[in-house]
């Protein structure tokens, strides 16, 4: 989103015509413009993401591959990978999360100031991949509200980078009065974003953890 | 100079006294470790049997008189088993087989390399000596073995879970009778795992800073002697 489309936002957006205007501006000469500040907000946003790097396993290492200078993630604003939650914009799980591990994200997702957005990096963040194991959190959405997930094992850069501009693109679509810029409170109770009963409910074909007799003798 | 000075020194295979990477090892039988011999000369019967698989030598030890053995191993001059590498067990998915306790010694002054396995009936108390005093390095070993498969080490100083978090209510996993998804649904599993507090599993002992106690301010002493117990 270069500067020239800021320049011709919207319906609303006008270029200034300074012969009409200039009883209000005691510059006459020097150009304006109006645009929504909604746009405006998240144009700003959108094209500086600061990403959270959360890499836990295997997807990290081709997170660091996108990273790098063949890919590039400073072409989108993320040049700066912020390493301390209180400084970023956008967590990036990448690779599996073990339950010893879900308080930890929780609490770095709570940290992160407003506006935040979280993308899942790979099939093991997203769904827990291969490895449903009692270890394994089946998918993190169930602990902090994705915003977009990538798939693949791990997803190639450029992947990556698709996920990266829907992010952007839903960033721009965001409104400051509307519901869309609310953060999804997870329920009270059990303190899940996907209710409970929801989630055994996806864990039953193959067998619930309760009643899957698998390593029976 | 003349030419008969120069000693051939040679790395690894070939040379002098080194030993060489054996070859066409059976699987079953060859030679065993000499030390082996040993021990049943020095322990008799406690020694139940030895086997030779692949090359190397098992040898099944009474399981009351593990500690005496490895203690043996450790200090006899002729022996020098000075480094353990492993501490594991193996229950088999035949619910009559014992589970096999199995321990990994080497000693680097005589490249010889020996396995121990002591055998624990099923339905007995699953308790067996900690080697702690004798390989110091047997701490962190043996504690993974009691958090895989519920192993008590008796003389062991601190033993407690090592892989799984503390809080972690459905078992041993590497026992067969654990299913792969553990003991809870999966909703249950992550309410437990997100009630833990991922600062009061660590202990004054494994911050690396406990030398430098004495020098750090008031408020940060205060929280580490309380365990960081917040929200708990
Ligand atoms: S999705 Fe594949 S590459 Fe990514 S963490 Fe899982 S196993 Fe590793």
């Amino acid at each position: 989103m270069g500067l020239k489309d800021l320049l011709n936002a919207g319906s609303d957006g006008t270029h200034g015509d300074a012969t009409s205007m200039v009883s209000m501006d005691a510059r006459p000469n020097e150009p304006w413009v109006t645009t929504k500040l909604d746009f405006l907000v998240n144009w700003g946003r959108a094209n500086s993401l600061w990403p959270m790097p959360f890499g836990t396993a295997c997807c990290a290492i081709e997170f660091m591959a996108s990273a790098a200078s063949n890919y590039d993630l400073a072409r989108f604003g993320m040049e700066r990978m912020a390493f301390s939650p209180r400084q970023s914009d956008v967590l990036i799980c990448a690779g599996r999360v073990p339950f010893k591990l879900a308080p930890v994200l929780r609490r770095i997702w709570q940290q992160m100031p407003q506006p935040k957005w979280a993308i899942s990096m790979g099939a093991c963040a997203s769904t827990g991949g291969m490895f449903d194991t009692y270890a394994v959190v089946q998918g993190i959405d169930t602990i902090i509200p994705i915003d977009v997930y990538v798939p693949g094992c791990p997803p190639r850069p450029e992947g990556l980078i698709y996920g990266i501009m829907m992010l952007q693109k839903k960033v721009m679509n965001e409104r400051m009065n509307g519901t869309s810029r609310e953060e999804m409170e997870p329920d009270p109770k059990s303190k899940l974003y996907i209710p409970s009963s929801r989630i055994d409910e996806l864990s039953e074909p193959f067998g619930n953890s309760v009643h899957q007799t698998r390593s029976a003798p | 100079m003349r030419a008969e000075k120069f000693t051939v020194i040679s790395a690894g295979h070939g040379g002098g006294d080194t030993p060489a990477t054996p070859r066409n090892v059976p699987h079953k039988g060859g030679d065993a470790n000499p030390t082996a011999a040993a021990l049943q000369a020095r322990f008799g019967s406690t020694i139940a049997r030895v086997d030779v698989i692949n090359g190397e030598t098992t040898v099944i030890v009474d399981r009351d008189k593990v500690h005496d053995i490895v203690q043996w191993l450790h200090d006899e001059p002729t022996q020098s088993y000075e480094y353990l590498s492993d501490v594991t067990a193996v229950e088999h998915r035949d619910a009559q087989r014992p589970i096999e306790i199995v321990w990994h010694l080497r000693s680097i002054k005589f490249r010889r390399f020996i396995r121990l396995k002591a055998l624990i009936v099923k339905g007995s108390a699953l308790s067996i000596c900690s080697i702690w005093d004798i390989y110091k390095g047997a701490d962190w070993l043996e504690r993974e073995c009691y958090d895989m498969f519920g192993i008590q080490f008796t003389g062991h100083p601190d033993l407690r879970r090592i892989l799984m978090w503390e809080q972690f209510k459905e078992g041993h996993p590497l026992r067969k009778d654990f299913p792969l998804r553990g003991r809870f649904s999966r909703s249950q599993q992550l309410e437990n795992a997100l009630a833990a507090n991922p600062e009061a599993r660590y202990s004054m002992e494994e911050l690396s800073i406990v030398d430098a106690y004495e020098e750090l301010p008031l408020d940060m002493r205060r929280r580490l002697l309380g365990g960081e117990k917040t929200g708990e």
